[in-house]
């Protein structure tokens, strides 16, 4: 404990001669802000560079990574004073992304040494930003059916088809992708993980608008392009595990996105419901005028907290060197879920004001819980739907036959 | 706080469910019953969970306790739920017992306190009247000043496990209007006092509750518990605290419907398959899942936020109950459901647990009375 106070008060040292001023107070509200790194990458404000930077002399982009691949070799309660800090002095964090929070931490566990020293602190100092290429317009929730073909020429593959929901594809540098290497193999068996530069010619990117308007996502088109073996994760054929496993890191940045949502400390700031409800003519400052309204947002609001204690729940027993309980199978459906109520309740009591799509009549967070509702509707679709949450349930934790 | 069990709390967990594995069956409950006792309980199985220490629990060790918390009864209950068992842990324990302990004086917890945890003494808690529901204040039973006594008249119901208690806390009114704050008082009633009067109650669950008479009870100065006029807060600190014990019950018994239901759905065989392949039900099935693990956190953040003082704990009570009535009822009706026929009779025991599941989610409040608190305790 003596040695996590001395990391605590080095820690603050650091910080105080090193973060930016212009970079205090900045908060990570609406889809796509923050720093997400890359070669496209735009700096707003500039100073985000230099914190960036600062941060990632010392490793703290990834806090627990190896240093020898530039993470910063912290154990996971010096990460937990890491976040404190950076919270208690309102400072945003230096890069966030899917390199940080998936392909990172499938490398370090599948990738060889050389595919680790080249990817690896590349991500670790925001320099290379990636996607994610798994979904096909033919294989959503089948995804094992996905038929993006790779066939082998000498030490290439040269890989054709398309993916959709690739986020942030038109800004990204790089994408791991799912490609079938063996068509007559049973379908989960010729699959290959792959790591392929965009650049690469024959590739193409086009971004999909939502019924919620602009996206983060795109369709990314593969015709012929051809990728070096050696960009094979883990075995030709073999991708499938690869996959599950990164799916996995995927459902813990879902739960820390959505987990926050009812926590004590969200909270202190009066119920954002019942404002938004005394905002839009539904009571004075004290008790609602409309119980059925009250009655909701009641009942959403206490949903989130037991989440918020199911979240905490988990964590506290990986703490306790529990192996991971059946809790945590529920954070992908009931996180999202909840975000889809909270939106749907939301636009409801704000009534006419909770339809505007743009221009006059409706100021700008009327605007965004119009925009969010219809954007929420995809949480319970993209990384596996609500159905397919519930039939994983069913299967591997209740054990109920096919 | 920490929302794991501790090493201690895993070993007491274990000891209860090999308890309740070998001494209490839910055929326990129906023998009780059928024989329609009048206590509802058994009295040698309380004495042997005293001598087990789990009486004690949450009291001091110079009354013969363990010193321990309601995160630790929590751990008992829950195994006790899962078998229906229907010893008197939310009267004795949880209301009449922490009263006690909270607000009785020296004299009275040194008259009561060790016999109530060495399983020798019953103690009950009238609060609740015909008019009154859920609400504490609303206290129309009356304590007249007469002399250097009271005098107490009026009538109270769903007095758990009243029948054959050998004292009651009582909620009376001394002062103010139906549902003032102030003017309720506790008294110590012996069970023996004239003008006390107690009628066994059947409810669907067959647990021991009761009715009790008061006309023209006369107690002493001494029987009042804290101090006169001011026992709402007392009230409410101890219903919060059996409200969190009764969810960690109602976790118990919801776990053990479902387990039963998922081994039906495993075992029984339609149309040639174990109906349990079925997307209909499997999605069911993993709906009550996560219903049940939320269950689990909010039980164990009561419990703790209780035992920690947290300003957060009421809110949290609040919640686990919302979540355990809903889910305790959801659970039932659809374990009913999927056992088909056979769910419906008697001769099966997953009714019990619909039964139990009933009277708990409408004791302490159901899950709507909750969110009405929740959203006053936010101040909306």
């Amino acid at each position: 404990m003596a040695d996590l106070e001395a990391f605590r008060s080095d820690l603050q040292r650091f910080l105080a001669q090193n973060a930016p001023d212009a970079v205090r107070g900045l908060v990570v509200s609406a889809e796509g802000d923050g720093n997400w790194g890359g070669r496209k990458a735009t700096y707003d404000p500039l100073e985000m560079k230099r914190w960036l930077e600062v941060m990632a002399s010392r490793g703290f982009t990834a806090p627990t990574w190896p240093k020898e691949y530039g993470g910063g070799g912290l154990s996971p309660e010096e990460a937990k004073v890491l976040r404190q800090e950076l919270a208690a002095q309102r400072l945003p964090p230096p890069l966030i992304g899917f390199g940080l929070e998936m392909i990172g931490p499938t490398l370090l566990r599948y990738g060889t040494e050389a595919q680790k020293r080249q990817h690896i602190p590349a991500i670790a100092r925001g320099e290379i930003r990636w996607c994610q290429g798994y979904s096909e317009p033919d294989s959503g929730s089948d995804l094992a059916s996905l038929a993006t073909r790779a066939v082998r020429r000498g030490d290439h593959f040269v890989v054709t088809g398309t993916k959709v929901w690739t986020s942030y594809g038109d800004l990204s540098d790089w994408i791991f992708a799912l490609v079938r290497t063996n068509p007559n193999a049973k379908k989960q068996e010729g699959i290959t993980f792959l790591l392929i530069d965009m650049a690469t010619p024959g590739v193409s990117v086009r971004p999909i608008k939502l019924i919620s308007g602009k996206s983060p996502f795109c369709e990314t088109r593969f015709d012929e392009v051809r990728v070096p073996v050696a960009n094979v994760l883990g075995e030709i054929d073999g991708g499938w595990s690869v996959a599950k496993a990164l799916l996995g890191f995927e459902r813990n940045m879902i739960a820390d996105t959505f987990g926050t949502v009812g926590s004590a400390r969200s909270e202190r700031r009066g119920s954002r419901l019942a404002n938004l409800a005394r905002d839009h003519g539904l009571g004075a400052s004290d008790a609602l005028g409309d119980a059925v309204v009250r009655d909701e947002i009641a009942r959403c609001e206490m949903d989130e907290r037991a989440f918020a204690l199911t979240v905490q729940r988990s964590r506290d027993a990986a703490r306790a060197g529990h192996q991971p309980g059946p809790e945590s199978s529920i954070f992908k459906l009931y996180g999202t879920e909840l975000n889809k109520r909270r939106t749907e309740l939301s636009v409801r009591i704000a009534g006419p004001q909770g339809l505007g799509w743009e221009g006059p009549g409706f100021d700008d967070d009327e605007l965004l819980l119009t925009r969010h509702w219809l954007r929420a509707r995809g949480n319970s679709i993209e990384g596996g739907t609500s159905e397919v949450q519930l039939n994983i349930i069913a299967k591997r934790v209740l054990g109920l036959p096919d | 706080m920490q929302l794991v069990l501790s090493e201690d709390q895993e070993l007491l967990a274990k000891t209860a469910a090999d308890f309740v594995a070998s001494r209490s069956p839910v055929a326990r409950v129906r023998a009780l019953r059928d024989a329609a006792d009048p206590q509802g309980f058994s009295r040698p199985l309380w004495k042997e969970m005293a001598e087990l220490g789990w009486v004690g629990i949450p009291f001091p060790e110079s009354c013969g306790g363990a010193g321990m918390g309601f995160s630790e009864l929590a751990v008992v209950l829950e195994a006790l739920g899962r078998a229906l068992a229907p010893e008197p842990f939310l009267s004795c324990v949880a209301l009449a017992g922490q009263t006690l302990l909270r607000a009785g004086s020296e004299a009275q917890q040194r008259a009561w306190l060790p016999r109530l945890v060495s399983g020798d003494a019953l103690l009950a808690f009238a609060n609740q009247e015909r008019e009154s529901r859920y609400d504490l204040q609303r206290v129309a039973t009356s304590a007249r000043r007469q002399g250097d006594g009271f005098v107490l008249s009026g009538e109270k119901i769903a007095v758990l496990d009243g029948a054959g208690a050998d004292a009651y806390v009582v909620a009376a009114r001394t002062s103010g209007a139906l549902s003032d704050a102030s003017g309720i008082s506790l008294f110590l009633v012996p069970a023996s006092t004239p003008g006390v009067r107690c009628e066994r109650q059947w409810r669907v669950d067959s647990r021991n509750a009761a009715i009790l008479h008061f006309e023209g009870a006369r107690v002493s100065q001494d029987a009042v518990i804290g101090r006169e006029g001011e026992g709402l807060a007392t009230l409410e600190a101890v219903v919060d605290l059996a409200t969190a014990a009764l969810c960690a019950e109602m976790l118990g018994s919801m776990s053990e419907a479902f387990a039963r239901t998922l081994h039906y759905l495993k075992n029984r065989v339609q149309f040639g398959v174990p109906i349990g392949s079925f997307q209909a039900l499997k999605h069911r099935a993993a709906q009550m899942f996560v219903e049940i693990e939320l269950c689990r956190s909010a039980v164990m953040g009561a419990v703790r936020a209780l035992d920690a003082g947290d300003a957060e704990a009421r809110k949290l009570v609040s919640v686990a109950k919302a979540r355990c009535s809903e889910t305790a009822m959801l659970v039932a009706h659809e374990a009913v459901q999927m056992h088909g026929g056979i769910g419906m009779t008697d001769e099966h025991e997953i009714g019990f647990f619909l039964k139990r599941a009933r009277v708990a989610e409408l004791t302490f409040g159901d899950a709507a009375w909750h969110r009405a608190r929740w959203a006053r305790l936010c101040g909306y």
